[in-house]
């Protein structure tokens, strides 16, 4: 693995709730003590529920917000001040990518404005240069150039996610952010723009970080993977070894919700109890409420991320030696076979 | 012939946007009288402050009595009604359309400016917002003529008064749901600064609202500055305006009522007008109904 | 009473004070810009020395800042100065043209309540019908008419042709009915729009339903359950149209000298009577600012979360 772009040391971020005159603040930790990197070259993935702090997570380390604790580096310096001009300027440097391509582009531009828009506000090259790059770019995700005269509700959502991750490129970013890429697609879109998002990722060595609830699709791109839980990191590893042997119990119970296609459904372990909810957090292990393995010491003391060696870590009491899971045998990271069909289709422009 | 085949083009685009007969009929009346307005050197007969006092009180040229000289008859100084209410048209439809946009203008800035800052810059444009709300701008308008005495900057100014807070109020709410939408989010994430954020990108995006919103407010508009100038605090002499030649021919309405009652019909019949485009405008565009598209 | 109810109504009296203040403060700047209140406030013929002696009595020489709490101190205690006119406190007569105003203003609501809501009834429960689309377009007619040019023609139909009514003057319970008409068709027209929805949004209700799966008659039901729901959002839509009933009147009155609040004004800024004029405007927005927070309080007592998320969402 490569020395690393980005790097996150122990942030966290709470937002103050029903503040006005006389009334209490109520403080909700979204997200606390993280610390991760990622570099060049390297797919990060972060998995959790809603309410786990995965997007706040990446909103941090793309510094449109900033951690109320901790610090960022990116490229070896701390993340300049939201707003200030260097700021403005390390935005070409790093992108996201949204859940919902219709509502991340404006629905009252035609496209090739749109994609030209990152270049336009940093006056990168003159016109012409512009223009080129992004039908360089249109050629890259799959796009012809006839859809850059086209309006965002004139595409289809396989198309709009393309443009959506064109105008990201266009700048020539180190690192990207996805937040939930797919998830508002069409299911038989999902596997085409997967496969886009990790081709161009290698091709181009981008750092890329890419979050989502959904395990199957994060494995499918990550070299990496962090678990999240309320705010917290409660496992990270390798994704193939994370799938082989989660060590974590929410992780044990994630890897048995996301069956894989060859393998048969058994030994799922169902999640009980109430879903997390960042204002109301439980004392010590916050998993512990729904934990089948919970003792005693987890309802008091909270867990530190421990190292399990391998590039293993593990926010978890009980964990010292990680199960094997007998349910995957598939490596990640692998290309999802397209239906011919379908992949036709999707490709109209 | 290729006027005839637009006209019948116009018409059916119309149709098709659900206008009614009488729709078509606003449209009509609004757009003559915004030609009137704007060819009033052409079309008035005599110049408005031509007086003739051999030919004081005629009546219009319908009634017994009437000619072809002065089609809507004269006034008390012998001047031509139909060519005072052209230029009087001219006026007010004038000081209402820049009243309506700079109030519009205004309005949509300091809501732009609550939304995007907040904070201290919010509470106080909400306060001016309040204020406004309590004082209607007919009070206000009077009172600022009264300290500060008539001139026709200050008048447009203070018809602009009128419902300014609406569009402020309208675009700060507008602004506040939809700069946490993703494609705003976007554009501040490719660091884009907040006067393209704005003018590029929200203002676009709201603008049909605080289009419908314009034409909702300009009978207000239309009839503060009629009111006002019917009140004698407007227009002066010997410039006109419809509200003027109200105001000064109530005092002949008993021998000559066509001075003050014919004016009269033209603010009513343009406000109406109006008030049936402006809702149904509303009904057509407002992306709170029609978000698609 | 709720403690969230407590805490919008204390929030709104809070900004309804606030924009008190506002508009009082309003007034002193538009004083003060407009050049030296004793040039504004007194005679034009008051002698210089007289002029100077009130520059001090009313610390002209003094700082801004103190001059500007003379004023409110002076807005508290109701001392607007005296009329160059009459040499009367204007206070008094604004108090002397209040009645008149309320009684204009109060029969017009009365006339307007019972054209507006009996049309807008109508037209409810005959929803979608020709007579329906007629009373609407009634109402659209009524509501933009110009107060002024109604007047006129009130007048001229009236008090000219026919000669069955006065035009002018207060002195017989017969004055009052021009002004009023005046007042009240534009404002019947709204209601009347008002009335209609609000009972079409009624009749939807369950307990209408009930009512008439019991056997009441379609106007039973109107009068014994519908109308007496309706009448808080009635009292509240006209605490919100205030303003523009004021604004009538300042027309309505001038057209039938009719001796209100709104002739007062015109008179005063006609004779550039300031004093007054500033009394005027003073009251005025007491008026409005006090029944606005009067629909505050009602729509706290009836919805508090609807009315403190309201409160603070405004107040940001």
């Amino acid at each position: 693995m490569s020395a690393s772009l980005l790097h996150a040391r122990n942030i966290a971020r709470s937002y103050e709730l029903n503040r006005h005159i006389w009334g209490n603040a109520s403080v909700v930790h979204a997200v606390s003590d993280v610390t991760l990197s990622v570099g060049r070259n390297e797919t990060l993935g972060i998995v959790g529920e809603s309410g786990s702090g995965k997007s706040t997570t990446g909103r941090l380390l793309l510094g449109l917000e900033s951690p109320t604790r901790g610090s960022i580096s990116f490229d070896g310096r701390p993340l300049p001040v939201i707003g200030s001009p260097e700021w403005r300027k390390s935005r070409t440097r790093m992108q996201m990518i949204y859940q919902d391509p219709l509502a991340a582009l404006d629905r009252r531009l035609p496209i090739a404005k749109q994609m030209r828009e990152p270049l336009d506000i940093h006056q990168a090259g003159n016109l012409q240069e512009r223009e080129t790059r992004v039908s360089e770019l249109l050629r890259a995700v799959g796009l012809s150039d006839a859809v850059a005269r086209r309006y965002p509700h004139e595409l289809s959502g396989g198309q709009r996610q393309r443009v959506v991750l064109a105008r990201a490129l266009v700048t020539r970013p180190d690192l990207l952010v996805c937040d939930e890429p797919v998830s508002a697609l069409d299911v038989s879109i999902q596997a085409q723009v997967v496969n886009l998002l990790s081709d161009l990722q290698a091709e181009l060595g981008l750092a890329m970080i890419f979050i989502s609830h959904d395990l199957r699709v994060v494995r499918q791109v990550s070299h990496r993977i962090a678990v999240m839980y309320l705010g917290r990191i409660v496992e990270e590893g390798e994704a193939d070894d994370l799938f082989a042997r989660p060590a974590h119990p929410y992780t044990r119970a994630l890897v048995s919700a996301a069956p894989v296609p060859g393998t048969k459904l058994g030994g799922r372990i169902m999640l009980r109890g109430e879903p997390p909810n960042p204002a109301n957090q439980p004392s010590g292990c916050a998993f512990h409420p729904r934990c089948s393995a919970a003792v005693a010491r987890c309802k008091s003391e909270m867990p530190a991320l421990a190292e399990l060696g391998g590039g293993r870590k593990v926010s978890c009491h009980l964990a010292g030696s990680p199960s094997e899971n007998q349910a995957d045998p598939s490596p990640a990271r692998t290309r999802v076979p397209l239906n011919p069909v379908e992949a036709a289709s999707e490709d109209v422009a | 012939m290729s006027s005839a085949s637009e006209q019948v083009d116009i018409r059916s685009t119309l149709r098709l946007w659900g206008a009614s007969p009488v729709i078509v009929l606003c449209i009509g009346w609004l757009l003559a009288m915004i030609l009137i307005a704007i060819f009033a050197d052409l079309l008035a007969p005599i110049h408005y402050t031509t007086q003739d006092l051999t030919a004081r009180f005629r009546p219009p040229a319908f009634m017994t009595g009437g000619s072809a000289d002065h089609l809507l008859g004269t006034d008390h100084l012998g001047r031509d009604v139909l060519s005072r209410m052209i230029y009087a048209l001219r006026t007010s439809i004038l000081i209402a359309t820049l009243g309506t946009l700079i109030g519009a203008v205004m309005g949509t800035l300091m809501g732009l400016a609550a939304a995007r800052f907040r904070g201290i810059v919010d509470m106080v444009a909400m306060m001016l917002c309040d204020v406004q709300t309590a004082l209607p701008s007919l009070f206000i308008a009077i009172a600022f003529l009264a300290f500060f005495g008539n001139n026709i900057v200050l008048f447009i100014i203070l018809v602009s008064f009128e419902g300014w807070e609406r569009y402020a109020r309208l675009a700060r709410g507008l602004v506040l749901s939809e700069q946490t939408a993703d494609y705003i989010r976007a554009v501040e994430a490719f660091g884009a600064g907040t006067g393209r954020v704005v003018f590029q990108h929200l203002l676009p995006n709201i603008a049909a609202s605080l289009v419908v919103q314009a034409t909702l407010n300009f009978p207000g508009t239309i009839l503060l500055e009629t009111s006002l100038s019917f009140l004698g605090l407007g227009v002066q002499p010997p410039d006109t305006s419809l509200g003027l030649m109200l105001g000064e021919g109530r005092r002949y309405l008993l021998n000559a009522w066509w001075i003050a009652v014919l004016p009269g019909i033209i603010i009513f019949l343009t406000t109406l007008a109006m008030s049936l485009f402006g809702d149904w405008l509303r009904d057509r565009l407002d992306p709170t109904i029609n978000k698609e598209g | 009473m709720k403690m969230s109810s407590l805490k919008a109504i204390g929030f709104r009296a809070v900004r309804s004070l606030v924009t008190l203040l506002l508009c009082v403060t309003l007034v002193f700047v538009i004083l003060r810009a407009a050049g030296d209140p004793s040039e504004e406030l007194l005679p034009p013929e008051t002698p210089p020395d007289i002029r100077q002696e009130y520059r001090v009595q009313w610390g002209l020489d003094r700082p801004i800042v103190v001059q500007y709490l003379n004023f409110l101190s002076r807005v508290a205690r109701g001392d607007l100065g005296e009329s160059f006119a009459s040499d009367l406190p204007a206070t008094e007569l604004v108090m002397r043209a209040i009645p008149k105003t309320i009684l204009l203003g109060g029969s017009a609501f009365l006339l307007a309540t019972l054209i507006g809501m009996s049309l807008g009834v109508t037209a409810a429960l005959r929803h979608g019908t020709a007579v329906d689309r007629s009373l609407i377009a009634a109402a659209v007619l009524g509501y933009s008419m110009p107060v002024f040019f109604l007047g006129i023609l009130l007048i001229l139909v009236f008090a000219l042709q026919l000669r069955v009514l006065p035009s002018s003057g207060s002195s017989s319970p017969v004055h009052l009915i021009l002004p009023t008409i005046t007042l009240a068709l534009p404002l019947a027209g709204r209601v009347a729009r008002f009335a209609r929805t609000a009972t079409l949004e009624v009749m939807g209700k369950p307990f209408i339903r009930t009512a008439r799966a019991k056997g009441l008659g379609q106007l039973a039901v109107i009068l014994g359950h519908a109308l007496p729901n309706a009448m808080v959002p009635l009292l509240m839509f006209f605490g919100i149209e205030i303003g523009l009933i004021l604004s009538g009147a300042v027309v309505t009155e001038t057209i039938f000298a009719w001796p209100g609040l709104g002739r007062l004004l015109v008179d005063s800024v006609n004779m550039r009577d300031l004093p007054v004029v500033q009394a005027v405007i003073l009251m005025i927005t007491l008026i409005i600012v006090l029944s606005n927070l009067f629909v505050d309080i009602l729509h706290a007592l009836l919805d508090p979360k609807v009315s403190l998320a309201r409160t603070l969402g405004g107040a940001g």
